[in-house]
């Protein structure tokens, strides 16, 4: 079982690695949305403080639905899928290793990216120490949340709207609890219960998620 | 061991087929034959559970694939329209990395072994998305030379092939039927496949 999440989570890591201009598109554009806040609203410190883990977190999250459409879609073009789902084992668990090499390659390095971005908001150290906390530990969940989108809107022309339409509202969970540990740390509360929380969204997300996303690809195939 | 009995198949508005049955015993190689558009991989796919037939069952050994489910599949060789191989990924690689998500014990020696025999010594290491269709075709074609599942189910597996090509994998169906396995296959081609003891059915749809 182990066996084949590690040879499913090789594998897409592979083939990112041979395609790195995905990743680093969705990184600038994380880099890029961040950065614009700064330039539009203006050099104003306590206004930037109040902005950051909101804007930090959606940013996040569009970056996500950025690499979500082909979480699938190669796959689906090429058979591969076909293969996949006639192998000997629960597709769940195929899905569960490509949710988290989709987390690898996207949720991770947007979260170790942060810091770096966090300091144009002037936050302080404890707030970006639990930025890049709350990033990754709700990263895995939009992972997990998104390929049970991707999977429903698979061969669906215009799909990826369709996609962000139905994704985006499941991720205000992470989106809450994401951005107000951050808040919550700038304000002098502790952050603990916003991140216990998303911690929960993220077990939830991982483990239940590749389950319909597996009975959607089943319908796609069909 | 493999058996079919009434079913039909609704694309849309259509009725494809309907009342089709055979059964294919242990050695035996079943033809779909059929112009486009009557059906034929959409029976394959029923055959393989990917799509569910609108009516009547598929039985293996005895019980219906829906029940066996990867008990079945742990049985099943699918190769579809799409040759499920990767073009970042050389010839070598998508053996490898298809095996092992088959979970398959596939080692190094006899990929290279099966892409020699398919006629890619000098490309294992290329990314397929440099090779012809016809090479592609090889590669996903090359799973065969190891394949020792007992079910094989091939659409139009001659597609793309040069005649040397053909005959190397008509034997590869000859081998695995002589070694009394099953295959179900369509093609428009007129391919003889040499089997001593085995007997070709034939089924036209449409």
């Amino acid at each position: 079982m182990l066996k084949l999440i590690v040879a499913v989570v090789a594998r897409d890591l592979h083939l990112a690695m041979r395609r790195r201009a995905d990743i680093v598109s969705a990184l600038f554009f994380f880099i890029i949305v961040v950065s614009l806040f700064p330039l539009g609203v203006g050099p104003e410190p306590a206004l930037l403080r109040q902005l950051a883990p909101g804007v930090l977190w959606v940013a996040a999250l569009l970056a996500t639905m950025l690499s979500l459409p082909r979480l699938f879609a190669d796959d689906y073009r090429d058979g591969t899928l076909e293969q996949l789902a006639l192998a000997p084992q629960p597709l769940g668990l195929i899905v569960l290793g490509k949710v988290i090499a989709h987390w690898l390659v996207s949720g991770l390095p947007l979260a170790l990216l942060a810091p770096v971005l966090g300091l144009q908001f002037d936050l302080s150290r404890d707030a970006l120490w639990v930025l890049t906390g709350s990033l990754l530990l709700g990263t895995p969940a939009l992972s997990g949340i998104g390929a049970i989108g991707a999977a429903l809107t698979l061969g669906v022309r215009g799909g990826g709207v369709l996609l962000s339409l139905l994704v985006l509202p499941l991720y205000i969970p992470v989106l809450i609890f994401g951005a107000g540990a951050v808040d919550a740390t700038v304000t002098g509360l502790g952050a603990q219960a916003h991140l216990s929380l998303l911690a929960a969204l993220t077990l939830c997300g991982v483990f239940f998620a590749p389950w319909p996303t597996a009975a959607a690809l089943r319908i796609a195939l069909e | 061991m493999l058996e079919a009995t009434g079913l039909e198949c609704v694309r849309g508005e259509r009725r494809l087929f309907a009342g089709v049955g055979f059964r294919l015993h242990a050695g035996e190689l079943l033809s779909l034959q059929g112009s486009n558009g009557s059906g034929k991989t959409s029976l394959l796919r029923m055959l393989c559970g990917l799509s569910p037939a609108a009516a009547g069952e598929i039985r293996w050994r005895g019980e219906t694939i829906a029940k066996l489910g990867e008990d079945y599949r742990r049985e099943l060789c699918y190769l579809g329209h799409h040759n499920a191989i990767k073009d970042e990924l050389s010839p070598l690689e998508n053996l490898l990395a298809s095996a092992r998500l088959a979970d398959e014990a596939l080692d190094e020696g006899c990929a290279l072994d099966a892409l020699e025999r398919l006629g890619l010594a000098g490309r294992e290491d290329l990314a397929c998305r440099y090779l012809s269709q016809g090479q592609k075709r090889r590669v996903a074609l090359s799973r065969l030379c190891h394949e020792r599942r007992a079910l094989w189910v091939l659409d139009e597996p001659y597609v793309a092939l040069d005649a040397a090509a053909i005959e190397l994998v008509a034997g590869l169906i000859g081998a695995h039927l002589q070694r009394g396995g099953l295959a179900v296959l369509t093609t428009h081609q007129p391919v003889e496949i040499s089997t001593a003891a085995a007997c070709v059915r034939e089924l036209r749809l449409g």
